[in-house]
């Protein structure tokens, strides 16, 4: 299991307005650390200037989406063996479609201001939480359980609408607006702020989102099924019931 | 008094962002420095479990009858990120049985409401585990997402105008000339810049890097820092938390979170914490200990795997020895040095009556009588900690 492998990290380095620029980081490391424990060495070891944002380490926060490769992962869970070999390079890039603070981190208010419209919590009754499109689903309702969705990121930076169109809410925006309405559908207010030309009716179902999920949230799905969830309001409305 | 009172706290995990909640609500300024994000130190990094107190109700009382006390403030202002489904604790041989009469007495001198639960009907309530339990005892405990607990009380505090910098690595005191801190020289890590930032007092919320902080003013602290291994696996067998019956040990607490089970933990110490490799025996030891626990997590994926260094308030003991309450350095007090308080120690659970007590010893300096208000009133959507 613990062989020693020689990887170089190449990562994206930027500081205020500078142009980004790539540094290399020749590191020996065992190939079952995750990603995120090569960048963690790289800043504990090499350079205290290199800055990441990371926190649980293990998948239910979602602070440490990057490029890798230029996939988005999600660094904490995507062991070295996974991306590289001995011998090869790991190439680490801050998300797409996001500004970039500094090196590794990106801003993410925009996104989490349209998750604030959402109507979407983070913890729901078990049943709720699954996709309805699982066989075997959990029938007790007296259980919670926090959501899938972590807000990584990865959906948005992966997908080819929002790199074209800044407005655009976005695979996560969506589909937790979907999940949101599936909670409770009494709610029409969030509805109503994804039916316009950059919420629900801009996506080209690339489904790039769904295929870098890290977290079985299958937002492309969601975002399906959000139309028809729309055009079943609408219709309502047309007749005069809300 | 003219101007409001301003403090610089160092440190974004869970203590330092309850810390700024409860100084703004009680009138004082607050400006919170992180060399990292919010939570990217200990904090992000816990076990995410929610305390009933069980776990130290036997060892460690004090500490018990604060995680009861907060985990019950705790579902009712942050309910936002808390898996509340209980949790068991579970006798698997004669040992764990014998550990019972001590855990049912430690409990009721706690007040940690626990309810023994025939094997059968723990079985049905929680089919994951193992199916040779002896005893069952149903505790209050939770689960709650760590990065998202911190950001509640960052949110609520920036709402009412606590200011956060993050990536403002502390690279030293300032001191006024008769000995006293009034400021923090700070590397600014996003554009590589150093400022100099004063205020009328500062304090260290730095948990396991407590010692680093105060060394700057050629303080000591009686820390010790006691890393241990969590591992994750990709699928969530139980809903409730699941202890095993005994005194604290190596992985006796699986819990579950979002689609995983997390079982911790271990306890070593170590000289520097700011990188602590995973190594491969805790990993399997873990797997052992969680199939113990409950056997089909043996059919599971290791979905990560991490190191997390708690501080520890003392010295010169084992880690497991050491007590998990918290202290409050002033180090007026202790070392004549004024403008100056560290808070180190305790549990994520005990976040907010770490903040409280803290605050309480900064207002006793700044001459300021109010009083807490951080347990009555629930925190602002996490999210908003983003909105500018």
């Amino acid at each position: 299991m613990s062989d020693i492998w020689n990887v170089t990290f190449i990562i994206a380095r930027q500081k205020g307005d500078q142009a980004r620029y790539y540094q290399s980081f020749p590191l020996e490391i065992n190939p079952d650390e995750y990603v995120l424990d090569g960048i963690e060495r790289v800043w504990a070891f090499h350079d205290r200037s290199l800055t990441f944002r990371h926190a649980c380490h293990h998948s239910t926060c979602g602070a440490c989406g990057m490029l890798v490769n230029g996939v988005e992962k999600l660094t904490c869970i995507t062991p070295i063996r996974s991306v590289t070999n001995d011998g090869g390079i790991v190439k680490v890039e801050p998300l797409r479609n996001f500004p970039v603070v500094s090196d590794l981190v990106v801003d993410m208010s925009r996104m989490y201001a349209n998750l604030g419209e959402a109507d979407f919590y983070q913890v729901g009754s078990l049943k709720n939480t699954y996709l309805p499109i699982e066989k075997e689903l959990p029938s007790d309702e007296t259980y919670e359980r926090l959501v899938d969705c972590i807000e990584c990121g990865l959906c948005i930076s992966a997908c080819p609408v929002a790199l074209t169109t800044p407005t655009y809410l976005g695979p996560a925006v969506l589909a937790a607006i979907q999940h949101g309405h599936e909670f409770n559908g009494e709610i029409i207010r969030s509805l109503e702020f994804a039916d316009t030309e950059f919420g629900a009716w801009r996506c080209h179902s690339g489904f790039e989102c769904s295929v870098v999920c890290p977290s079985n949230v299958d937002p492309a799905w969601r975002i399906m099924d959000l139309r028809k969830r729309i055009v079943g309001y609408r219709i309502k409305k047309l007749f005069g019931k809300k | 008094m003219t101007t409001r009172p301003e403090v610089i706290v160092i440190g974004a995990g869970f203590t330092g962002c309850a810390i700024a909640h409860d100084l703004l609500l009680r009138g004082i300024g607050a400006t919170v420095i992180d060399r990292g994000e919010i939570a990217s130190g200990t904090s992000g990094r816990t076990h995410g479990l929610l305390h009933s107190g069980g776990r130290y109700c036997v060892n460690d009382r004090e500490a018990a009858i604060e995680c009861i006390d907060e985990n019950i403030i705790l579902r009712k202002i942050a309910k936002q990120c808390i898996e509340f489904n209980q949790g068991f604790f579970i006798a698997l041989n004669d040992n764990d049985l014998e550990y019972a009469p001590q855990f049912e007495k430690g409990a009721q001198e706690c007040h940690i409401p626990i309810d023994k639960i025939p094997p059968q009907k723990a079985l049905e309530m929680e089919p994951a585990m193992n199916p040779n339990l002896l005893a069952a005892y149903l505790v209050p405990d939770g689960t709650f997402d760590p990065l998202r607990l911190a950001l509640a009380f960052a949110a609520h505090a920036k709402k009412n105008g606590a200011k956060f910098f993050t990536y403002y690595e502390a690279e030293g005191l300032i001191l006024d000339g008769k000995g006293n801190v009034c400021g923090v020289k700070i590397w600014d890590r996003t554009t590589d810049r150093h400022i100099e930032m004063k205020a009328d007092l500062v304090i260290n919320a730095t948990g396991a890097w407590a010692g680093k902080i105060t060394e700057f003013a050629g303080l000591d602290v009686p820390i010790t820092p006691t890393p241990g291994i969590m591992v994750a696996y990709d699928q969530r067998l139980i809903n409730r938390v699941v202890n095993r019956l005994c005194p604290p040990d190596d992985g006796d607490i699986l819990l579950p979170q979002r689609r995983m089970v997390v079982i911790g933990t271990t306890s070593f110490e170590v000289e520097d914490v700011d990188y602590i490799p995973v190594f491969e025996d805790q990993v399997q030891m873990m797997r052992e200990r969680a199939i113990e626990l409950v056997p089909s997590v043996q059919r599971t994926h290791m979905r990560g795997a991490y190191m997390a260094a708690r501080p520890l308030v003392g010295k010169a003991q084992s880690g497991r020895s050491l007590a998990r309450t918290f202290k409050c350095f002033d180090h007026q007090d202790l070392h004549g040095v004024g403008g100056f308080v560290t808070i180190t120690g305790g549990k994520a659970t005990t976040c907010r009556i770490m903040a409280e007590k803290t605050v309480d010893v900064v207002c006793a300096k700044l001459n300021i009588s109010a009083e807490c208000q951080t347990k009555d009133i629930p925190l602002i959507p996490y999210y908003e900690y983003y909105s500018r």
